[in-house]
């Protein structure tokens, strides 16, 4: 029987069968930033252990660093500088790379580690951070990890963990225009629930997939763990080597067509088995947005607020309508035209440049509606600086966007750059959360791609973009 | 620090019976990181557990007479989803308890989970739910056992469960896993060493030494 495409990668990695399906698996790229990486130097440190493999390690800040313009090694955040302090000294007497605060390569981890190609197909790759499955994006077996066992592996090049069974989800059909990659997962999310592909290794698969350039790839891997993924992945094709070649950390020359023949063999097996299969029809697929507090909580742009009593288990139903309750919205009402007053473009779902264009098409010519605060922080610093090339900043500025520097910023109350929205508000977001209080206290989050938040800063209101042309094609 | 040893243990349990528990409302982002990896237990469940003005909200389960020593939380499926932070485990684990119990659990919360002490115990939802039915504030006492990896609930119902051996006996010991992988470093060399030679781009990387 063949082997799928994440068996194979997994066997390329396996050190020792360690019994009852755990393993001793190596680590090809580990990359740290400055909360969990804090405590795993720190750590490593106090017991006086080395890092075993600092050429596979690379480090950069974006949690607690703030993002507005000016900013330095303070923050708002309560204990925040102690982290970017700690981390800032620790890193360097080990020998591992890091992307500092003023280097130009500074970013959210998921956003420059395919940019640089620090992540590449067939790789694993960890980093204290839930959202590292993002990097799956480009083929690299992905997944995020708390501290301990980034410790584990800057001691021993190695994380233990138990094999996960293998998901492929099917994004039949095409996508229709104005219906983004995170469309396609919202809906899965909503389809299977939150915890739908707990534990699996999740391929995305399919016609829908195979079109999508790499920063919508990347979209929909970031969010495989909100649908309770170990990891989401897209098998390379040539969209990958395309996208890789002559990155700063790719292989070059020989070593480059080595490593694509390699590459090549990776696809999956035409006879290997999934131990489980989804499928999503692409081609009805709506744009999307989230109405409570979970990522599976979500509906159709034009879609209405479902009934919790409609539940059939009682945990379910009690879960549900607790977060009815919290996002105050009444069974049967539609999303659709819910005040807004908060805005946000950024975090490692969507903050990259073919988000900051599709966003800027929409934003061209237009306003932000009084009494809604926008904010837009690319998704690295490389990213902000090509988009400021191509005169994307001025199209956000003029619109009534704030134009941030790179981190994960509003993305999560208090910890991430020390803000929050204020109490109360309800915002909507390119992110990845809408948990209870993550962006702000009683902060109602609403999950969406960037052009539905574009559209929506403008309208004032939860609003469809694709009745928001761009201003140039009315001309 | 060490891991305490965790064999068989007798106490309180509590319910807290909803789906997709997050590691944002285990310990929220805004409350005292610090960094270290103890000192948490104030800021378990933070928003849930405290009213704004800062005092105990009482309609939280874990403000409510005996279930202040909570050992062992029972909860609805994909409990620990969300954020990585390992914070969420240490919060948990310094509030006192032992083990949550769930349909499911967060893939990383479940690895945090066995770097520190905390076992993540899987039942199913019909068992679940039927020792929550069990529980009230005078008669709340269970024990988990896991070296033979059963629990008996608080009226007597022995429910079976399973964690992997190699997670398990360093549960049961205490053991840090570090060290007891450094032993293998032998064969980590010579996994790289053939590896270098089919896979040698992942290994060159440019000007490796920083």
């Amino acid at each position: 029987m063949g082997r799928t495409f994440f068996e194979k990668v997994w066997d390329d990695h396996v050190v020792a069968d360690l019994g009852d399906g755990a393993f001793l698996i190596h680590i090809d790229r580990h990359f740290l930033h400055e909360v969990s990486g804090a405590v795993s130097l720190k750590e490593i440190d106090a017991r006086h252990r080395t890092v075993r493999n600092p050429e596979l390690t690379f480090g950069t800040v974006d949690h607690v660093l703030e993002t507005v313009p000016g900013r330095g090694m303070t923050t708002r955040m309560p204990g925040g500088d102690d982290f970017l302090r700690e981390f800032t000294e620790r890193i360097g007497p080990h020998g591992i790379r890091f992307f500092d605060l003023h280097d130009p390569r500074q970013g959210i981890v998921h956003v420059i580690a395919p940019e640089l190609g620090v992540a590449l197909p067939g790789m694993t790759f960890i980093c204290g951070d839930s959202h590292t499955c993002t990097v799956g994006g480009v083929g690299a077996f992905a997944w995020g990890v708390g501290s301990s066992d980034s410790e584990h592996a800057l001691a021993t090049q190695t994380v233990i963990m138990t094999k996960p069974k293998t998901l492929r989800v099917n994004f039949t059909g095409q996508l229709r225009p104005g219906v983004h990659a995170k469309d396609m997962i919202l809906a899965l999310i909503a389809k299977y629930t939150a915890d739908g592909g707990t534990g699996y290794a999740i391929e995305f698969a399919g016609e829908a997939v195979r079109s999508l350039p790499m920063d919508g790839r990347l979209t929909l891997c970031n969010m495989a763990v909100e649908f309770g993924g170990r990891t989401g992945t897209v098998a390379p094709d040539e969209i990958t080597f395309a996208y890789l070649k002559d990155r700063e950390f790719s292989p070059r020359g020989a070593d480059w067509d080595r490593a694509v023949a390699y590459w090549r063999t990776l696809a999956s097996d035409a006879d290997a088995v999934y131990d489980m299969e989804y499928e999503l029809d692409c081609s009805t697929l709506e744009p999307q947005v989230t109405w409570g507090t979970s990522p599976e909580h979500s509906v159709a742009i034009g879609g209405v607020m479902p009934d919790p009593a409609a539940s059939a288990d009682p945990i379910a139903r009690t879960s549900r309508q607790r977060a009815a309750d919290y996002a105050e919205i009444e069974p049967g009402s539609p999303v659709m035209g819910l005040p807004i007053t908060g805005a946000f473009i950024g975090s490692c779902t969507n903050s990259r440049i073919d988000d900051l264009r599709a966003a800027a098409a929409i934003l061209k010519g237009r306003k932000v509606a009084e009494g809604v605060t926008a904010i837009c922080s690319p998704g690295s610093t490389a990213t902000k600086l090509l988009a400021e090339a191509e005169g994307i900043d001025r199209i956000f500025i003029e619109a009534g966007f704030e134009w941030r520097e790179s981190g994960c910023s509003l993305c999560m109350s208090g910890a991430t750059g020390g803000e929050s929205f204020p109490r109360d508000a309800r915002v909507i977001a390119s992110t990845n959360r809408n948990f209870e209080d993550r962006q702000g206290p009683h902060v109602r989050s609403h999950l969406a791609s960037p052009v539905t938040v574009a559209a929506s800063a403008i309208a004032g209101h939860i609003a469809d973009a694709r009745a928001f042309a761009s201003k140039e094609d009315e001309q | 620090m060490s891991m305490q040893p965790f064999a068989s243990e007798t106490g309180v349990c509590a319910a807290l019976m909803r789906n997709n528990i997050d590691t944002d409302q285990i310990t929220p982002g805004h409350t005292g990181m610090k960094v270290q990896k103890t000192g948490f237990g104030e800021g378990l469940f933070f928003n849930w557990r405290y009213l704004p003005d800062g005092g105990d909200n009482p309609d939280f389960v874990l403000n409510q007479g005996p279930f202040r020593d909570t050992k062992f939380l029972l909860a609805g499926t994909n409990f620990g989803c969300g954020s990585s932070r390992e914070f969420a485990v240490w919060a948990l684990r310094d509030f006192g308890i032992r083990a949550v119990i769930a349909p499911s659990f967060g893939a990383i919360f479940t690895s945090n989970c066995y770097m520190n002490g905390v076992a993540p115990i899987i039942l199913d939802e019909a068992a679940v739910s039927a020792i929550a039915g069990e529980i009230a504030p005078d008669h709340c006492t269970m024990t988990v056992d896991l070296v033979r990896q059963v629990i008996l609930s608080p009226d007597g119902h022995e429910h079976r469960f399973h964690i992997p051996d190699l997670q398990r006996e360093r549960l049961v010991e205490g053991l840090d896993a570090i060290d007891a992988t450094r032993k293998r470093d032998d064969q980590i060399a010579a996994f790289q060493t053939a590896d270098k030679l089919r896979r040698p781009w992942v290994y060159a990387v440019e000007g490796a030494a920083a």
